[in-house]
């Protein structure tokens, strides 16, 4: 079982993503630039955190037309599993592999916190090693992050139990003053219907050990890794 | 074949929280300008194109916007003007 980490210009987290799953984790990735035509093989294919394209003209909608993305495309529609972190979340949602957009956060500021998720679907190929209702810290690191969708969409979101994470207070209450971007219904993660893509603007994979202020973030690769490697 | 200027208006869907469309209509009351409602801050592009006439070059404009420029979950657009370049 192999990740596949997909560097874009402007991409910085990809080096966590690859630190997350392959020291911590102890996983094989292979690392793939945004001009690649091939996956080399990976089974479990990373659009990493960062600033893709320098966000020109919105998040995510240029890196969309990389070279690489007709391939990760293809991954998804045969059922391969994508995670969309961050600006990754952001290219899944332009390339129509997730519903829904990302904004710009209600406040206009740039948000660089630790924040409390609640996990509201435990039992994705994502979230297997959580249990529902437990309460994850993981940090955000993001100016548009504001999840939007129209209402049609967000309806069915909530009907099909593909919100996966929402922003919660430390007792697990979804409230406003939790949820760090104007996100609706504090959605901070999503999975698509099938159940291969995920989305989410947290980082789960700065949270891989107490050295770095919490180890929640390891439930979520592990996850991957259980099923996947199964 | 000529040369269009066509430029598109993309501003975010009426009903989609814009806060920095909300944050210029603060300041604007703050100045006094007491009159102005709902303010929606976009982007304004201005693309260079091709065509065999101004139609030809709007529609494909449209295109682009459908594909790339806008989002349509979010943002709806218009073709602001065309004009040979």
């Amino acid at each position: 079982m192999k990740f596949g980490i997909v560097t874009f210009p402007g991409s910085n987290c990809d080096d966590d993503a690859y630190f997350a799953v392959t020291e911590a984790l102890g996983a094989s990735a292979v690392r793939l630039w945004h001009k690649d035509h091939d996956l080399q093989g990976a089974d479990v294919i990373i659009l990493p955190g960062g600033f893709s394209y320098g966000d020109y003209l919105r998040a995510g909608a240029i890196a969309r037309f990389s070279p690489i993305m007709r391939e990760v495309i293809a991954h998804a529609e045969r059922g391969g599993p994508v995670i969309g972190i961050c600006n990754g979340f952001q290219i899944a949602c332009e390339a129509h592999l997730l519903p829904g957009a990302l904004l710009r956060n209600d406040s206009l500021q740039f948000r660089s916190q630790m924040v409390t998720l609640r996990v509201e679907n435990a039992d994705t190929l994502f979230t297997n090693q959580y249990t529902a209702g437990q309460l994850l810290r993981i940090p955000i690191a993001h100016g548009d992050g504001r999840f939007a969708i129209e209402p049609e969409g967000l309806e069915r979101l909530e009907a099909e139990g593909l919100v996966v994470f929402r922003y919660a207070d430390s007792q697990g209450r979804i409230t406003e003053t939790a949820n760090p971007n104007g996100s609706l219904d504090n959605i901070a993660g999503i999975i698509n219907a099938r159940g291969n893509v995920i989305g989410l603007m947290p980082h789960p994979e700065r949270a891989m050990d107490a050295l770095f202020g919490s180890r929640d973030g390891f439930g979520f690769f592990e996850s991957v890794l259980a099923r996947v490697a199964a | 074949m000529t040369r269009y200027q066509v430029a598109v208006h993309i501003v975010p869907r009426k009903g989609i929280l814009d806060p920095q469309g909300k944050a210029v209509a603060d300041a604007l009351h703050t100045l006094g300008f007491g009159t102005v409602g709902d303010v929606r801050v976009g982007r304004h592009v201005v693309l260079d194109v091709e065509a065999a006439d101004p139609d030809t070059a709007t529609a494909s404009v449209r295109t682009m916007c459908d594909k790339l420029l806008a989002n349509p979950v979010t943002e709806d657009y218009h073709i602001a003007g065309v004009t040979s370049a």
